[in-house]
């Protein structure tokens, strides 16, 4: 009878250590599971932060910005002056008659003039601004609030920003801006067509992760 | 050099010319059609306006090989245009013209601003015709004349 008594309880000790311990694991690796996935998270949102400080690099590059402006008018030139000739906005950021961006700007680049051009030359639209009213780039924060807003950037998810990255002609002509009239060479934006594009990609897949805005930011 | 077929006031001209040649020289030089002018040859001034399917362009600026088939209307030709005898016939009335060596750019812009905005304000006559220079300082009559041009097209 004893015997038996010693049995059942070492029995039922075994049981309990035994469920104990399966507990104790399955618990450990859950929390593990949660806190891996946290990091790969963190770690893709710092990726996409990353790339989107390489976009933003390219997108305040005078090639870019020139015509991101906030004002009544174009700029020109790596000190982005304003744009010569009177040239201003007009409603559609086509100028006004008689004096429209094609009045000058052509389709493609005139090297022998020092005019650059492509298809559909325009001013980007207010709600695409990427400077303040005093001509200085916004901060990275805002533009890329700017840019991921899809009620101003002229309805571009994710994926769209990807193509309009990739394919857009005026995009495309930043990094073949032509010569200017002294005959020497456009600078490009800091990035190559082919980094830009990729670094898009990995912000994209990162969910456009935005910078948090700061006391600074216009 | 490169042969080119360009339609210059409704007719067909044809020019062989190195494609970087800008339009303007293209009309003065080969085609001889010496009202438009050569002012500062940077697309500043405005004195060589001519309008490129309608719209007023800078022809000092535009090599001949981005012309392509579009429609060209020079000085010589806008006056076939209602719009244009309108604007030529309100110069004249207002005897605008000083020296006169800007005065064809700044029709050839007249005519594009009134054609797009019939009625325009004065706002729009200083935007349209601010990439147009006048030495002789006109602006006053280009402005009445602008306005007496719309009177006379309603």
């Amino acid at each position: 009878m004893l015997s038996n008594s010693r049995f059942f309880i070492r029995t039922l000790l075994v049981i309990l250590v035994s469920t104990a311990t399966w507990i104790a694991l399955t618990a450990s690796a859950a929390i593990e599971v949660r806190e891996y996935k946290k990091s790969d998270a963190d770690a893709n949102r710092g990726d996409g932060l990353a790339a989107w400080q390489k976009v933003y690099s390219v997108l305040i590059s005078p090639r870019c910005i020139n015509c991101h402006t906030a004002t009544n008018y174009p700029q020109q030139g790596d000190d982005r002056h304003r744009h010569f000739a009177n040239v201003i906005r007009g409603p559609g950021g086509k100028g006004v008659p008689g004096l429209n961006c094609i009045s000058c700007h052509q389709s493609a680049n005139a090297d022998s003039t020092g005019v650059p051009g492509g298809r559909n030359w325009h001013l980007a639209p207010l709600s695409m601004r990427w400077q303040d009213a005093n001509d200085r780039p916004l901060s990275s924060a805002a533009v890329c609030r700017a840019v991921t807003d899809v009620s101003k950037n002229g309805g571009l998810n994710g994926t769209a920003l990807i193509k309009h990255h990739e394919e857009e002609p005026l995009v495309l002509w930043a990094w073949n801006p032509g010569l200017r009239p002294d005959g020497s060479m456009r600078t490009l934006p800091p990035l190559s067509h082919a980094e830009f594009v990729a670094a898009t990609r990995t912000w994209v897949e990162a969910g456009t992760p935005c910078p948090p805005p700061n006391r600074t930011a216009r | 050099m490169a042969t080119y077929q360009l339609n210059v006031n409704g007719q067909r001209k044809q020019v062989n010319v190195d494609p970087s040649t800008p339009l303007l020289w293209v009309l003065r030089e080969e085609l001889k059609m010496t009202g438009t002018k050569y002012g500062c040859g940077i697309s500043a001034c405005g004195a060589c306006t001519v309008h490129l399917d309608g719209v007023a362009t800078r022809s000092c600026v535009v090599p001949v090989s981005l012309v392509s088939d579009r429609s060209i209307v020079t000085i010589e030709g806008i006056g076939a245009d209602p719009v244009g005898r309108a604007v030529q016939d309100a110069w004249v009335d207002k005897d605008v013209v000083q020296c006169g060596y800007c005065q064809s750019g700044q029709i050839m812009s007249a005519v594009a601003l009134l054609q797009a905005t019939p009625r325009p304000s004065d706002t729009n006559i200083e935007e349209s015709m601010g990439g147009n220079l006048c030495r002789c300082a006109t602006y006053v009559r280009i402005r009445e004349a602008i306005k007496s041009a719309s009177q006379q097209l309603k």
